[in-house]
């Protein structure tokens, strides 16, 4: 997405508050939690999508059912920056409780259209304010005054339509989509997106400069997010058993492949090719996984940091025993209550190793809606490939907001079942040994329960057994045992997805992110080049283990900056932990860990002051 | 081949229904010690597949962590088993049940393994009815961290170092009853009639079986003052029911009378045959079952037999409505729609 060639003077002009200001903007919607915002700022959202101009949308929002404040973001950005923007330039302020604060944050230019009760106007003399006197305006389009609440939305959705010059049509067509088979439901929210923009029209003149004009950079993309995507790529994976226990970020990702099933994956017998059930909690939902994986299933869980800390000792039973499945780690801010509904990139240690005794485990690393595709249907062939659980880390920016995107590609490769012995194989064979490293690369051969033949069972247990799966404790057997488990760890090293050189100036000053971190890097890397005439090269992380790609990109630089979203710098550790010593000391941390998505700037200032400029 | 009359005659090997003899389902050699109840267990195990004639390959064993949990590398070798974490044994088995429906699950437990640890997961098991046979080998003690109380160990009952349990313990099989298991029994592992005709039994039940076999402990709880040894259960096991099975393959009936003997009709054709000793116990009365079982608390009764089966309610796996084929082995035309189906979701999105 990165545009290197934005011109300077451009920019300058886009930021000042005299010019106009055309497609690159952000707009908050400050709002209550259950006061039904989401499906107005999602109308607003796709009303800018669909008029061909790059959009993102980011919901903020606190761990409560109703009653809480909450903020959605929506950066439309000609440039397709797509990341968090932290300066806001237009806010809707619904909700009275933060609504002074929200106005005071505000820069020098921005714009404000708040309900007029609150009376903001004399807050700010370089604020643009437009005031809607939503109560007066809901009555006459929603008879029902239960609804009002909800309606009153839509509202503010006409009168942003009006003062950004938004296609009217556009945004009804974004109700009709939004609204679905609920015709009625439809035909009242546009009424009332109507009801704004009339008033609007009818009261304000027009004095900022924020404009929405349409492109064409969204010719056949789609929105969605990523956890619809991770569950639609579950469903082309071929997962057949689904466990899981309800937890914010990824509960989502659960429901949206249970739907998806139900509709798709319900042979012409009308019986499911799949098992979806809700465990008792994280410890049965990954037992289920691994029991379902070791019996032949393509079997997989979704959670979050308290799920996975419960899974840990199954997973290092899955390590041992050799045992497929794949689980999705939603990422979020740490244990129990606190910041359970924000974003971050803190478990990577924690799986990386998860579990006691010695155990590493393979990583997939998403950063958009599309690799939440790609890799879910990925993680299944490592998982089945190389017999051991592998995690996808995605994290609540990801998994629980709006992203446009390409459209999805079908798998080319058919799916990858690994080394999996029938019975007649073993007849050909004679018999098999379960741990062997039969082709040099660490990987041994499996039979399924109920292979019918006297020599397919064996028995599954944890750290002590010999090759042929018999208990053992000699320390031979236990030393060979993990040397072939490191041996099948290097195999992987060039199995999963390679590292991609996202950004190459040929520089000496190199940067490393992953997943979604990589949006703002992005655009760092354009304002790094821009405003302070410091050019990277940028290689985003796919997977863990690192590829050796990975090593000559740090070999190759200076000085290289590890981008991530935690307070330890997580991934430049688990880096340090993989390069020779004398490349430790050029990796460097660049942190973000304030439950927010990370955004440029932020980025770009501590790049600049840790290169001294 | 020719005939050899000069040869002496030496009888075949019995065989049963699977053309298998009892050797086929012979496991390792135990470790437990001599003595132990479980390795009693086992042996049953052994005979009960043997005379059902049950194929070794579609058997599945699994087992949590402990003495009894060892015990599945004693039976039955050309079965594939599975010793999974402490207490987390029925997640797994539910995972085998959900990739394959069509193997026979063989969960084997222990108190601790069960009442403590895994007490969540076990009462989660019991309310779903999964298809699985689930043994708690019951000794009230731990034996691998040598001789602490368990959950099931009686109150006042006392250990070998003097101490005397001052908790109530946790009545596995009036658990599993309320919760939803349709086929529970208790028994004792020197009861080798009881508890070969309860597997065999078991082995003919679709949904969820929870025997739990009282299983002294030779080496930790077997002494004076201890409710869970050998000496205790000749004094206080109380059959509710004397139990005989008819396998669906066996033709051959036997006379009944049935004013005395309820008959139960098992899932695969064969007959559970329960005849009234003193009491009357109804099987499948479940509120009297729990009744009954509160009393015996009182009196200090080890109920042992059938304490309740229902052959009607629906498993697991008939809930989840999959498909015939065990859903880890179908192809891949079925798990992974075609392109179309792709299409008409980015449709959707755009």
């Amino acid at each position: 997405m990165a545009t290197i060639d934005v011109g300077i003077q451009e920019r300058a002009a886009q930021s000042s508050s005299s010019g106009r200001n055309v497609n690159d903007f952000s707009i908050q919607v400050a709002t209550v939690n259950g006061s039904g915002s989401q499906s107005a700022n999602s109308v607003l959202l796709r009303s800018i999508f669909q008029m061909g101009v790059p959009v993102s949308g980011k919901n903020l929002f606190p761990s409560n059912i109703a009653g809480l404040p909450t903020w959605y973001t929506i950066r439309a950005c000609k440039h397709g920056y797509i990341a968090r923007k932290k300066e806001i330039d237009f806010l809707v302020a619904m909700n009275p409780e933060t609504a002074q604060e929200d106005v005071m944050h505000l820069l020098p230019g921005a714009v404000c259209v708040y309900d007029e009760p609150l009376n903001l106007s004399g807050l700010r003399q370089d604020v643009t304010f437009y005031p809607v006197p939503y109560d007066k305006l809901v009555g006459p389009v929603c008879p029902e005054a239960k609804l009002r609440k909800l309606v009153k939305n839509m509202i503010y959705v006409g009168v942003v339509d009006w003062i950004l010059s938004i296609d009217l049509n556009e945004t009804e067509k974004a109700v009709t989509k939004q609204f679905g088979k609920k015709k009625k439901a439809a035909e009242l929210n546009i009424a009332a997106v109507r009801a704004g923009f009339d008033y609007a029209r009818a009261t304000f003149t027009k004095q900022d400069p924020y404009f929405i004009e349409a492109m064409n950079e969204n010719q056949g993309k789609i929105i969605i997010d990523g956890n619809a995507a991770a569950a639609m790529g579950c469903m082309f994976a071929g997962v057949t058993v689904v466990t899981w226990y309800p937890i914010t970020p990824s509960t989502s990702l659960i429901e949206s492949l249970t739907e998806y099933l139900k509709e798709y994956r319900i042979g012409p017998d009308g019986k499911a090719t799949f098992a979806v059930v809700q465990a008792e909690d994280e410890l049965a939902a990954i037992g289920m996984v691994l029991g379902a994986g070791w019996a032949g299933a393509r079997s997989m869980t979704s959670t979050s940091g308290p799920g996975i800390s419960l899974m840990g000792e199954f997973v290092g039973l899955g390590y041992y025993a050799e045992l497929p499945g794949v689980i999705f780690d939603v990422q979020r801010v740490g244990p129990s209550t606190g910041l359970p509904t924000r974003t971050a990139q803190g478990d990577i240690l924690a799986c990386a190793f998860l579990s006691h005794g010695d155990t590493k485990h393979i990583m997939l690393l998403p950063s958009s809606v599309k690799e939440c595709f790609t890799m879910a249907i990925e993680a299944f062939d490592l998982a089945e490939k190389f017999q051991t659980p592998v995690f996808v880390m995605s994290d609540l920016d990801l998994g629980m907001n709006n992203w446009a995107s390409d459209t999805f590609p079908y798998p080319e490769k058919p799916i990858n079942r690994g080394k999996v012995l029938s019975a007649e194989d073993l007849q050909r064979l004679g018999g098999f040994a379960r741990y062997k490293d039969v082709d040099g690369d660490g990987i041994p051969y499996r039979t399924l329960p109920g292979t019918n033949h006297p020599a397919a069972a064996y028995f599954t247990r944890g750290s002590g057994h010999n090759e042929k799966a018999q208990y053992s404790e000699r320390a031979d057997d236990y030393v060979h045992n993990m040397e072939r488990l490191a041996k099948k760890f290097e195999t992987a090293r060039k199995a999963v997805p390679p590292a991609v050189l996202e950004i190459d100036n040929k520089s000496r000053v190199g940067v490393i992110a992953y997943g979604t971190s990589h949006w703002a890097v992005s655009e760092s890397s354009d304002q790094l080049a821009h405003d302070y005439g410091v050019r990277i090269d940028y290689l985003r992380l796919r997977a863990y283990p690192f590829g050796p790609e990975v090593h000559e990109f740090i070999r190759n630089h200076d000085r290289v900056y590890v981008v991530e979203q935690n307070r330890d710098g997580q991934m430049h550790e688990l880096l340090k932990l993989d390069v020779s010593p004398e490349q430790v000391t050029k990796l460097r941390r660049v942190l973000h860990f304030n439950g927010l998505p990370i955004d440029a700037r932020s980025v770009t200032d501590e790049i600049i002051s840790q290169e001294g400029k | 081949m020719s005939a050899t009359p000069s040869t002496p005659a030496t009888p075949a090997p019995k065989t049963n229904v699977a053309g298998l003899t009892v050797l086929d389902y012979r496991g390792g050699k135990s470790t437990l010690c001599a003595g132990c109840g479980h390795n009693a267990i086992s042996e049953r195990i052994i005979d009960a597949a043997f005379e059902m004639g049950v194929q070794p390959e579609q058997l599945v064993k699994l087992s949590g962590i402990g003495c009894s949990s060892k015990s599945p590398a004693y039976f039955v070798n050309r079965a594939h088993g599975f010793n999974a974490v402490h207490g987390r044994m029925p997640s797994v088995a539910t995972g085998v049940a959900l990739a394959n429906h069509k193997v026979m699950l063989l969960g084997v437990s222990g108190d601790g393994d069960t009442a403590s640890i895994g007490v969540g997961q076990f009462v989660h098991l019991m309310r779903r009815n999964l298809p699985l046979i689930y043994i708690i080998e019951d000794n009230g003690v731990y034996g691998l961290t040598k001789g602490q109380f368990s959950a099931t160990a009686d109150l006042g009952s006392k250990l070998k170092t003097g101490v005397i349990n001052d908790l109530p313990p946790i009545d596995t099989c009036a658990l599993a009853i309320q919760l939803g298991a349709t086929f529970v029994a208790r028994s004792f592992s020197g009861d080798k009639r009881q508890l070969l005709t309860l597997l065999k039994a078991a082995i003919a039940h679709k949904g969820t079986v929870m025997i739990d076999v009282i299983s002294p402990c030779v080496t930790f709880n077997d002494h004076e003052g201890s409710t869970k040894s050998y000496k205790y259960l000749k004094d206080h096991d109380e059959p509710v029911q004397e139990v005989g099975f008819v396998p669906s393959f066996e033709s051959i009936d036997i006379d009944y009378d049935p004013g005395t003997t309820a008959t139960v009709a098992m899932h695969d054709g064969s007959s559970l045959r329960l005849r009234k000793l003193d009491r009357d116990y109804d099987a499948t009365d479940k509120v009297n079952a729990l009744k009954t079982m509160a009393e015996s608390h009182a009196s200090g009764e080890v109920l042992t037999g059938v304490l309740y089966v229902n052959t009607k309610a629906p498993s697991f796996i008939d809930l989840l409505n999959v498909a015939d084929q065990p859903l880890g082995q179908l192809p891949e035309s079925m798990v992974r729609p075609p392109k179309s189906v792709l299409d008409e979701c980015m449709a959707e999105l755009q």
